[in-house]
């Protein structure tokens, strides 16, 4: 049989559509077409798809499963290794991961794995109404701090061995990042709470609203009888440019935008908490949580929304697929651009004007790649005298977060790097005894792979050291 | 979801309540904060704690009736459920080596005043309370301040209770004769603070400022209750929930912090008038 030799589309929602509707993006895979790409895998010797993978997924295992329309095989093979296959199979970044590895990719596209663990996820939550038992417990107690990828992964991997979790989450909903952070076209919310409800069948404790270094501290934790913690507690506090303008009304920073219209549902048409909806944008920087920004903010009904990147689409950090996705939508691309300026409202005539210090513009400055830096990264350097003004009411400034300070300060004897990450060992063990910690928290905003990766590096690693105390 | 123990109505627009929130309660200390969610659909607000009871496991709020999810929650009754209630978040009002102080508080931000100088009193510090409502109506907690202060001056706008004037008359009138303390600690609308802090300056008094800016998270999260400190003509972000509430009056920002603060009050008002509508219906 003949190699088909791309991957088979994806169906989307239509770009005109899309842009003026919250529902996901991507409608995912027919079983039919399911089948027909699961059989483009060669089934090879070596897998060098599983290595690609943070959390080892037996790849082939689970295709082979598809091909023989096993859905509900295939999804008992990815649970082996994965808390939130739904999850990952939406988010995950598979071109630089599994699909790069593929032997199938060197001569032609890549086996569409993403796509692929998405479906066989959807058709288990679709047509599986059982639950997992919750395993025999061996009588130990473990804590985990923060109910975000890592948290949640670490938990579910602890609860299947028998452990008795308890995941504290800071908000009133369990999911993190992932809901959030990630908007609801890219990640429905449903999905992440069905994750959360696996976890619960599993015997998974998550106690909303307790915040770890305030409501509790993490010596506490052990006083209650938890033998290890994990500390998943994410990036934090977000990064501003420190240039003028950024206290003006309409700035926001991209943590609390999504927020926001995640979280609190201000995408809403009657919304209990507000957002600025409408008029111009312009997103700053270039990462993923910049797409997502800039997509949330034409959802809400912004006329024009720029990207203002300082690197060029080349050095762009966010996925392919989502630039893609962003573009096709319609999403305005200033590359080699920087903010020197936000521009406010002041009338000089009458200071109780309701329209003083709202933005009214953003000033930018042209850049061009100069030398490599240290990363090998080309350096943008700005063209002198080439500033320019863009007509802009709201400023989202996504350029990344610093460590939340909470844990660190109440917690004595924690140890974390010049940026404030918490420094762990290969295992994922931190400088306190029976601590451990992963994710952002560890590393500063990553993805929620390898923060699952982590998650799942700790609870192995946890797990070796409370069996080796008995 | 956490109880409602008791509901007090202090007076036509401030209500007081006591939620039973164990762990808050036995961690909060004066000067931080909690954040609440009365529904499930409700927004997340930020609100001082004004006292704990650790051995009953309740912590009391007090709150103004200033838009739509306080309004919620003034119609919830005792016995009744709110939500969420997450906390204690800030950092506490700094005490040590403060052996005189003078408390200066406003309107609802009495409420937040009051533990604070609840706390130097029991620490043993002489306490000076300043407290100035709009008028007699609206005076609240006037023992709970006797109780607990040396000397206790109560100012009305409009003359109707108390000393005729503003919180900063009296104020001005001590420093002026002379006297001095470790430190002012002034709580209230942000005018008000600023007034305080440019009252105090010319006698070199430290002033803390207890910031109650827009938030969401309140963890230290989503940045949206930052606050630019001025330090040796440099400016600094500061994030309320974590660096705060409690900052160097000297360094604040005033302007830009009340520029902030209205950057919702369209959406407010409207949210507030369709909420009270709801209930005229009802």
């Amino acid at each position: 049989m003949a190699i088909i030799p791309k991957k088979h589309e994806m169906p989307t929602q239509a770009p005109e559509v899309r842009a003026h509707n919250f529902s996901e993006v991507a409608l995912g895979y027919s079983a039919e077409i399911a089948v027909e790409e699961a059989n483009r895998c060669l089934n090879c010797k070596n897998r060098p798809c599983v290595a690609g993978c943070p959390v080892n997924i037996d790849i082939p295992d689970f295709i082979a499963r598809i091909k023989e329309g096993n859905f509900e095989g295939a999804y008992r093979v990815i649970s082996k290794s994965s808390s939130l296959p739904a999850v990952c199979g939406r988010v995950c970044p598979q071109e630089t991961q599994c699909e790069m590895k593929c032997t199938l990719g060197i001569k032609f596209e890549p086996v569409g794995i993403g796509r692929l663990e998405r479906f066989v996820a959807d058709w288990h939550n679709e047509n599986t109404a059982e639950k997992p038992a919750a395993p025999q417990s061996n009588g130990h107690k473990v804590a985990i701090v923060g109910s975000g990828p890592s948290g949640l992964t670490c938990a579910g991997d602890l609860a299947k061995k028998g452990y008795k979790v308890t995941v504290y989450e800071a908000l009133h909903t369990a999911g993190g990042v992932l809901v959030y952070g990630i908007p609801e076209f890219r990640l429905p919310k449903a999905i992440v709470a069905k994750e959360v409800d696996t976890l619960r069948a599993l015997g998974v404790d998550v106690e909303t609203n307790v915040i770890i270094g305030k409501t509790l501290t993490i010596d506490e934790l052990f006083d209650m009888g938890y033998e290890a913690v994990f500390i998943g507690s994410g990036a934090g506090l977000p990064n501003f440019m420190n240039i003028p303008g950024e206290a003006y009304k309409g700035v926001y920073s991209a943590n609390e935008f999504l927020t926001r219209s995640n979280l609190m549902k201000a995408y809403r048409d009657d919304p209990h908490t507000p957002i600025m909806k409408g008029g111009r944008v312009a997103v700053v920087g270039g990462g993923n949580v910049a797409m997502d920004a800039a997509r949330t903010a034409l959802r809400l009904g912004a006329e024009h929304v720029y990207i203002v990147y300082r690197r060029s689409m080349d050095e762009l950090p966010a996925r392919r697929e989502e630039v893609e996705h962003a573009m096709e939508e319609g999403i305005d691309f200033q590359l080699l651009r920087n903010p020197v300026e936000i521009l406010g409202y002041n009338n000089p005539d009458d200071p109780r004007d309701p329209k003083n210090g709202f933005v009214t513009g953003m000033r930018c400055i042209r850049m061009e790649l100069g030398e490599p830096d240290a990363k090998g990264r080309r350096r943008p350097v700005p063209i002198p005298g080439s500033e320019f003004e863009l007509d802009v009411d709201t400023v989202i400034m996504a350029i990344g977060t610093s460590p939340n300070p909470l844990i660190k300060n109440t917690t004595a004897g924690l140890e974390v790097n010049s940026h404030g990450g918490i420094i762990v060992n290969e295992g994922g063990l931190t400088s306190r005894q029976a601590v451990y910690a992963g994710g952002d928290a560890v590393t500063g905003a990553a993805t929620v792979i390898s923060a699952m990766g982590a998650g799942k590096i700790a609870a192995s690693a946890i797990d070796k050291a409370l069996m080796a105390r008995k | 979801m956490y109880k409602i123990v008791t509901k007090k109505v202090l007076n036509s627009t401030v209500t007081q309540m006591e939620i039973e929130a164990p762990l808050v309660a036995r961690k909060a200390r004066p000067g931080q904060f909690i954040i609440l969610r009365v529904d499930e659909e409700g927004e997340r607000i930020p609100l001082t704690v004004a006292g704990t009871n650790p051995e009953e496991g309740t912590v009391k709020i007090i709150f103004q009736i200033v838009g739509a999810t306080t309004a919620l929650l003034n119609h919830k009754e005792q016995g009744e459920f709110i939500q969420d209630f997450a906390g204690p978040l800030g950092v506490a009002t700094h005490t040590e080596g403060v052996k005189k102080v003078c408390i200066v508080g406003g309107g609802v931000g009495c409420a937040i005043a009051m533990p604070v100088a609840q706390e130097f009193h029991r620490l043993g510090a002489e306490v000076t309370s300043v407290i100035g409502f709009r008028s007699k109506d609206l005076l609240i907690l006037e023992d709970e301040f006797r109780a607990c202060s040396d000397r206790l001056f109560i100012m009305t706008d409009d003359g109707s209770y108390g000393r005729h004037g503003n919180v900063t008359v009296p104020l001005k009138e001590m420093l002026e004769a002379g006297e001095t303390f470790d430190q002012i600690i002034t709580i209230g609308p942000l005018i008000m603070m600023k007034f305080v802090v440019l009252a105090a300056k010319p006698f070199g008094v430290p002033v803390t400022v207890s910031m109650n800016p827009i938030m969401i998270d309140g963890t230290g999260m989503c940045g949206g209750c930052r606050i630019t400190l001025v330090k040796d003509d440099k400016r600094v972000t500061k994030f309320a929930c974590v660096d705060g509430p409690d900052f160097n009056g000297y360094e604040i920002d005033f302007d830009e912090a009340m520029s902030r603060s209205r950057m919702y009050a369209d959406y407010e008002r409207h949210a507030y008038e369709e909420t009270c509508n709801l209930f005229k219906n009802a």
